[in-house]
């Protein structure tokens, strides 16, 4: 049975991308097969994270529009063979996505993926509605501050509305990803504490996933930071948020960078 | 901010407009302050002093007027009204989108109170014009909750509570915990600016004596 799950936050540059990448490619490695669907028509950036730029030929709305079939427009990931992606169109804009097409296309992606994960745009608009609409669950990316956590509720609100499922009278299922986090400038009290986005929002955690320069690096170098620096505390995040979302119960640990003891041992590399 | 009223020829036509204005909403005008612009209205002498009985008759509070011809006989009646311009809260602004359909789903347990068992969001608006509405939950900041009667919320109030929508000013507000950012009973309102810092992340309630919105701690 699979599950569709939209990665959303109704505000932008919080992490979604990054965050899609990252949990698909971990749920890929654990052995699950996982699509990752770019829904930010327009302004595609997926397809970038994953580093399959240069391998796009087909797009979402060509299959939405039936110029393409599914298979023609999925580019399976190099480097672990259970991980496709369906990526955006850079030349179109959201009004090219039809509730219809959205609709059986996602369909066709539930009979060939255990994992569905549609990466939201920003905005509370048609394509962050379209991508949330058949979800089954959704991660809500937040960052730690107050803008990030009002539009999240307020993207909580259409979650609960707007969706296919919530208009059947089922809940969709909710987590909250919490990114950008900075152990240094929480512990100053410059962020929003976490029990405090929790009691606000009221869902469940999914995980913590620490501000780190790996997580950009990797994605500038198309990789997402579960593959290419799997045991960094962002890396090791995700891990633990994708086993959550597969249902185990992992206590959620605040990360913190384990420069103190290894830091200090290989801190400087030699030059060669 | 204050409301524009512009009279029109024939006067008369103009006032039954009004009156069914009213009609709908009893406390539309109640504690707003209004400008009235009589650019529209003839040259020649018209009845200022009729309309301005007509108005204060039914409760239209004028602070100025707009548009008036030097000329015209009566306008010196209406300086008395300006002296009652203050008031301790300010009238509430009622939003345009009260009409909106609420976006939560809700339970209406019975006809005359209304009981919304989830969290409200922000940019969720619940409407209950007919009595009270009880949250279990809390209120979101850019979430608002407008009641006919009293609004008892059971979780934090960071939004909006605007209580006794229909001129009822026994309407009380209740929270557990207030940080809300206006609060408003019947038309009388007060900004988180306005409240005592020593209220915030309390449980209070807010009801009105008078004109003056009063705020306590219910522990």
């Amino acid at each position: 049975m699979a599950t569709v799950l939209v990665v959303t936050s109704g505000k932008g540059g919080v992490g979604k991308t990054t965050s899609t990448a990252a949990l698909g490619a971990a749920l890929a490695q654990s052995g699950q097969n996982v699509v990752v669907v770019d829904f930010d028509v327009g302004l595609r950036n997926l397809d970038l994270v994953m580093g399959a730029e240069r391998r796009v030929v087909f797009d979402l709305i060509n299959v939405v529009q039936g110029d393409a079939k599914l298979p023609q427009a999925l580019i399976r990931d190099k480097r672990i063979d259970t991980l496709s992606l369906l990526p955006a169109s850079q030349t179109r804009d959201k009004d090219a996505l039809t509730a219809e097409g959205v609709e059986r296309v996602i369909g066709e992606l539930r009979e060939r993926f255990d994992w569905v994960i549609c990466d939201s745009p920003a905005g509370i608009e048609r394509g962050a509605t379209l991508a949330m609409r058949h979800a089954d669950a959704a991660v809500v990316v937040t960052n730690p501050e107050v803008s990030s956590v009002r539009d999240s509720d307020r993207i909580i609100g259409m979650l609960d509305s707007k969706t296919a499922k919530a208009e059947k009278g089922e809940r969709i299922e909710k987590h909250l990803l919490l990114t950008r986090y900075d152990p240094v400038r929480a512990t100053r009290g410059e962020m929003l504490k976490t029990e405090d986005v929790l009691e606000i929002l009221s869902i469940p955690l999914l995980g913590i996933i620490p501000e780190s320069e790996e997580v950009l690096r990797s994605s500038n170098l198309g990789t997402p930071v579960t593959l290419g620096n799997p045991n960094s505390p962002a890396g090791r995040a995700y891990f633990e948020a994708a086993r959550r979302l597969k249902g185990e119960t992992l206590v959620v640990t605040v990360p913190a960078e384990r420069k103190s003891i290894m830091g200090r041992l290989f801190g400087r590399r030699a030059v060669a | 901010m204050a409301l524009v009223l512009a009279p029109e020829p024939p006067v008369e036509v103009w006032i039954d407009a009004l009156d069914a204005q009213i009609a709908r909403s009893a406390s539309f005008f109640e504690g707003r302050p209004v400008v009235l612009d009589l650019a529209a209205l003839p040259r020649e002498q018209p009845d200022v002093a009729g309309l301005l009985h007509a108005l204060s008759k039914r409760g239209v509070r004028i602070i100025g007027t707009e548009g008036a011809h030097p000329s015209w006989q009566g306008l010196e009646a209406w300086a008395p009204l300006h002296a009652n311009t203050t008031r301790p809260a300010r009238p509430v602004d009622v939003p345009d989108d009260a009409q909106r359909k609420p976006a939560a789903p809700i339970t209406q347990s019975e006809t005359n109170a209304l009981l919304v068992d989830q969290p409200v969001r922000s940019g969720q608006s619940v409407v209950f014009d007919k009595g009270d509405v009880t949250i279990v939950g809390s209120v979101a900041s850019g979430a608002e909750v407008i009641a006919g009667g009293s609004i008892h919320i059971y979780g934090t109030l960071r939004g909006r509570a605007i209580a006794g929508l229909t001129g009822n000013s026994r309407a009380r507000i209740f929270c557990r915990k207030l940080e809300a950012e206006l609060l408003a009973i019947d038309g009388v309102y007060q900004t988180a600016d306005d409240m005592s810092a020593t209220l915030r992340g309390r449980p209070v309630q807010a009801w009105l004596t008078g004109e003056a919105m009063m705020l306590a701690t219910l522990d």
